[in-house]
């Protein structure tokens, strides 16, 4: 909620902005307080000011009360700070595209403003200058759910640039809303990487002393500047200690958790390795290594892909017009990548319009299997292309990158059932 | 008192809800759960400063293990989920308690995030929320202000600290605490006792607060003139609170006297050089000197020339070696040596001797030591140098902690003012006017009017009143004193307990159900009110009722009985009863009570004495 029509009178006509000292008198009181942004659940007659003890307290604006300026607000330069470059270590780029990876807050207006230069950045996170000289940069400041196909791209263009300005590595620090989605795209449109590229983030935000971004941070430097892997990966938190994080293949990894330090989980694979804070990595899986590949930018996108989930009782008249409006859609099944009845007709009508289709489970774990019952078998026929094990939201990105770079179906059908960069596979094994 | 000293309270009370932002019961548990690691790093501010007293805290780089009881902790707690709604009825309890204090409530209430990296607080910081200020509580005609009533959480308990790894339980961490801070306005060890009381009381009055050990914790503001804001923080003792000033009163100005002393003789602030002296000591027999030496530690030296008996003076009221040490603690050494106390603790002369030498200082020189591995031995004699250079200004602001004796030892320098920015997971609360007014319309008994009809319903002296209002006895007191025991209730609070804190029993056993329970019994003639401190003394022992009456010999005799246990020592002195006629009820009261204390009520049993003399001369 904004202020009320008479908040907003009595402040202007004080003159009063954000961050100013300003002195409120009431009735039989006065309190005096920096003004602080309005929350956006307080009153709208109600303004915030920070008091000389560090509290907020709010302040109804009424008949009563006179609002006066005593100071205004002053910026404060921030000391700049310089890093020196150590030609011995490896060079890493940190390409920021929202959330706050490191930060400062300032304490006497309670804002939280995020470290944008290379040099802000160390001087938050010192531990990262012994491990990599960084070379950092802020591409996006969204938030990771407006991310988009065109962000994607952006971001896929911008990792090239580096990589061929010489990083040994790059860090990409993303909001963990979508982290899956992203580096899933970035796994299918940077064919050939031959260094690593992994992003992170945090699930405790930045200002917070408990905050794993710096740990997961320092665990991205040092696997970008010192591990024989290449390719997209994840990294965070292994558990809910600040003991190691895992590092997960960008195809295979999805968010499992809104809130938990480890939401991140490979599903259907093991995680690529294991990098405990105290400084050692860990392989736990094969894995592509470094120098083995030539960087091929294949960029483009169909942004008009669908995911839909299945549930009982889900109407084919409501969803057709909704598939028909895309050139491809991606289903969540349930088990083996089941449809009801009624929906196999209506995928098969919007196959044979030439929508790709194709079939995932909402299990999340295991594979894909259209042949046990008959549903399945009915949706082969109807031209659905079964996932195998890969995850929805993969298949979704992987859906968008194919349908642009073929308009062939049956290309279409060879691409989304050959495994690119590893987010298909023919075996499981048996968990601990 | 010599010094005017000026105190300032504040008082954490436990509330009795849910915790603050979750739904977890907000009570203890003997269970430890699973377990988690974290480390916590102090944010730098906008000017990429660390706040002192969090920079003091990183600097001991402490890892921190918290134990996670399921029943008791859940993913808020463990900083893995963001917190729920601040809990309504901690909310209107911590409203009543301003209105009870005739504090001004804001009119919206807004969480804050203050810095804590201790490792008590999972998140690094600590969820407070500022509810009401500028209110008063009037007593003995002076009025005592009340600056502010904060409602925030409590912090982790602490199990362990072994090496640099603390260990600390989330059972206690976000229950609710009314933090209530008065002005500075005591100037008496005394008052600060009764004003604590007094607001101890005011909390009680909610009815929804926690009782018991460990559930009301006071932080003490102490300074003396020329000295400095000290804060003695958690004392859980109310009764110690005096002795705390008094001592606090005591060391501020001993540290006084250092430093005149210090500027009087010229001496100048000490800067090292820090030295090996580890040769000069090889093959002392002292036990910390050897037990170092033997894990591969050294023992590092300072010259402290000029600070000859300030460090412990003959008297002993010069001590500031006691405040090196402490310092020097925080970097995790059992303490350090001083050339005051030496030789000593199996250190020799002639390895004292040794010692000057090697620091190349004269026969008589200051100096202190430290023994124990480098790593910690040289930052720790560095924490002593940097204490000793401060006795210049006499007494450092600073956080103590409090010791079970009165007395306090150093625990970190003040936190700064502005550590706090907002908790922006949590939504702020808009209070009405109507609301407070409604409030304000139904407040419960406030203390002293409790104990004025406490008095007059129940018919005991208004001064016992006002001492069991204070003293947190008015429930129970009641209770009792509603089962027609209101003159027995309100000695056994007043006198019994006193009585056998006195004798070294402590009553802390002695809770509700075991009180009820000793009525009850005196109620069903089980015994006679003259047993019951004994019954209460083996009760606070650990011993059961029945035991405690079984024990004590008690168990009413009937009338017929006593009737001849009194005629048996009549006939036993027949020639004195004779002698005196009923002359002789005074001093056979003795040998007859000796035999019917605890069986028969003591006005009965004069009565019974009365008649069996009567009839014994009548014959």
């Amino acid at each position: 909620m904004n202020y009320s029509e008479r908040a907003l009178a009595i402040l202007k006509t004080a003159g009063a902005k954000e961050g100013d000292t300003l002195l409120v008198q009431g009735k039989d009181d006065e309190q005096k307080g920096v003004l602080m942004p309005h929350h956006q659940f307080s009153d709208p007659d109600v303004i915030v000011i920070k008091l000389k003890s560090g509290y907020n307290v709010g302040i109804r604006l009424n008949e009563d009360v006179f609002v006066k300026v005593q100071d205004r607000a002053e910026e404060r330069a921030r000391p700049s700070r310089h890093a020196k470059a150590d030609a011995a270590l490896p060079t890493v780029a940190i390409i920021g595209t929202g959330g706050t990876i490191a930060s400062y807050v300032d304490y006497r207006t309670g804002a939280v403003h995020p470290a944008l230069s290379a040099d802000d950045l160390i001087a938050a996170v010192p531990e990262i200058s012994s491990i990599c000289n960084v070379r950092a940069k802020v591409l996006y400041s969204i938030f990771s759910e407006n991310m988009d196909c065109a962000a994607w791209v952006g971001l896929a263009r911008a990792i090239v640039c580096e990589i061929e300005a010489g990083a040994d590595g790059v860090i990409v620090p993303h909001g963990t809303d979508t982290m899956g989605f992203t580096s899933a795209a970035l796994s299918f449109m940077l064919e050939g990487l031959d260094r690593p590229v992994v992003l992170v983030g945090a699930q405790r935000s930045s200002d917070r002393p408990s905050s794993d971004a710096y740990t997961n941070l320092v665990a991205a430097a040092r696997f970008c500047a010192t591990a024989n892997a290449s390719g997209v990966f994840v990294l965070m938190h292994e558990g809910p200690s600040d003991t190691s994080a895992l590092v997960h293949r960008g195809t295979r990894v999805r968010k499992m958790h809104s809130s938990r330090r480890d939401a991140f989980h490979s599903v259907n694979a093991t995680p690529v390795a294991k990098v405990s804070f105290e400084g050692s990595v860990e392989f736990l899986a094969d894995h592509p290594v470094r120098g083995t590949g030539k960087l091929v930018l294949r960029d483009r996108m169909e942004p008009k892909v669908a995911l839909l989930q299945f549930y009982p009782g889900m109407d084919p008249e409501s969803f057709y017009a909704l598939i028909r409006a895309h050139r491809g859609v991606v289903l969540a099944g349930s088990g083996l990548g089941h449809v009801s009845a009624k929906m196999v007709e209506m995928l098969a009508k919007a196959a044979s319009d030439g929508v790709a289709v194709a079939m995932t489970t909402q299990c999340l774990h295991g594979q894909v299997n259209l042949n046990v019952y008959a549903t399945g078998r009915d949706l082969i026929n109807a031209g659905v292309v079964p996932c195998g094990d890969m995850l929805p939201e993969t298949a979704l990105v992987k859906l968008m990158w194919v349908l642009a770079q073929t308009a062939d179906i049956s290309e279409v059908r060879r691409l989304m059932t050959s495994d690119l960069q590893g987010e298909l596979s023919p075996r499981r094994e048996i968990d601990d | 008192m010599t010094e005017r000293v000026t105190v300032g309270l504040e008082i954490h009370q436990q509330l009795d809800t849910h915790k603050l932002f979750c739904s977890c019961p907000s009570d203890l548990v003997e269970v430890e759960g699973p377990t988690l690691h974290r480390r916590l790093r102090p944010t730098f501010s906008e000017m990429g400063e660390i706040d002192r007293a969090a920079l003091a805290q990183a600097e001991r780089r402490m890892r921190f293990r918290y134990q996670c009881p399921r029943s008791h902790c859940c993913l808020v707690e463990a900083d893995e989920e963001p917190p729920h709604d601040a809990d309504a009825e901690a909310m209107e309890l911590t409203l009543l308690v301003a209105a009870m204090t005739s504090s001004k409530v804001v009119d919206e209430i807004h969480f804050m995030r203050k810095i804590v990296i201790d490792g008590s607080n999972t998140t690094g910081f600590q969820r407070t929320a500022l509810v009401a200020t500028g209110g008063f509580i009037d007593m003995n005609g002076k009025r005592i202000s009340v600056q502010s009533i904060c409602l925030e959480e409590d912090a982790a308990r602490k199990v362990e600290t072994k090496g640099s790894e603390v260990t600390y339980r989330l059972d206690r961490l976000g229950i609710p605490l009314i933090e209530l801070a008065t002005g500075p306005d005591m100037h008496d060890p005394d008052e600060v006792r009764e004003v604590a009381a007094r607001i101890g009381s005011i909390m009680r009055a909610t009815r929804r607060v926690k009782r018991g050990l460990g559930t009301i914790r006071e932080d003490l503001n102490v300074s003396i003139p020329g000295g400095a804001r000290v804060e003695v923080k958690g004392v859980q003792d109310l009764q110690l609170l005096p002795t705390y000033v008094e001592r606090e009163v005591e060391r501020q100005s001993g540290l006084l006297r250092v430093r005149d002393e210090l500027l009087a003789r010229g001496t100048m602030r000490p800067n090292g050089p820090m030295a090996d002296c580890t040769d000069a000591l090889r093959s002392s027999k002292s036990k910390v000197i050897s037990s170092a030496l033997s894990k591969g530690g050294k023992v590092f030296g300072i010259s402290l020339p000029g600070y000859e008996g300030l460090m412990k003076s003959q008297d002993g009221k010069l001590r500031l070696g006691a405040e090196m040490a402490q310092y020097a603690r925080t970097r995790g050494v059992a303490g350090i040596f001083h050339s005051d106390e030496l030789p000593g603790y199996g250190i020799t002369q002639e390895e004292v001797a040794a010692v000057r030498h090697h620091l190349g200082i004269a026969s008589d020189g200051a100096f202190a030591i430290c023994a124990d591995d480098p790593i910690k031995a040289e930052p720790a004699l560095a924490m002593a140098l940097q204490r000793a250079g401060m006795a210049f200004d006499g007494v450092p602001e600073e956080t103590r902690d409090p010791l079970p004796d009165g007395g306090t030892t150093y625990s970190r320098p003040l936190p700064g003012a502005g550590r706090m920015y907002p908790e922006t997971d949590v939504r702020p609360i808009t209070i009405s006017p109507q609301r407070l007014a409604k409030l304000a319309a139904n407040l419960p008994e406030l203390p002293d009017a409790k104990a004025a009809r406490f008095a007059k319903e129940y018919g005991i002296h208004e001064q016992q009143a006002r001492q069991i209002v204070r003293e947190g006895h008015e429930d129970l007191f009641e209770e009792l004193a509603k089962g027609g025991q209101a003159q027995v209730a309100a000695r056994t609070f007043l006198n019994t307990y006193p009585a056998l804190e006195k004798e070294g029993v402590s009553t802390d056993a002695l809770d509700d159900p075991q009180v009820r329970k000793a009525f009850e019994a005196l109620n069903r003639g089980r015994f006679a009110k003259e047993a019951l401190p004994d019954v209460m003394r083996q009760m606070a022992q650990g011993k059961d009722l029945e035991t405690a009456v079984d024990e004590l010999g008690l168990g009413r005799v009937d009338s017929d009985e006593a009737a001849a246990i009194v005629d048996a020592i009549i006939a036993d002195r027949a020639a004195f009863v004779r002698e005196k006629g009923m002359g002789a009820v005074g001093p056979l009261m003795a040998p007859v009570m000796a035999q019917l204390k605890g069986k028969v009520e003591g006005k009965a049993v004069s009565d019974l004495l009365k008649s069996r003399i009567e009839a014994f001369l009548a014959r």
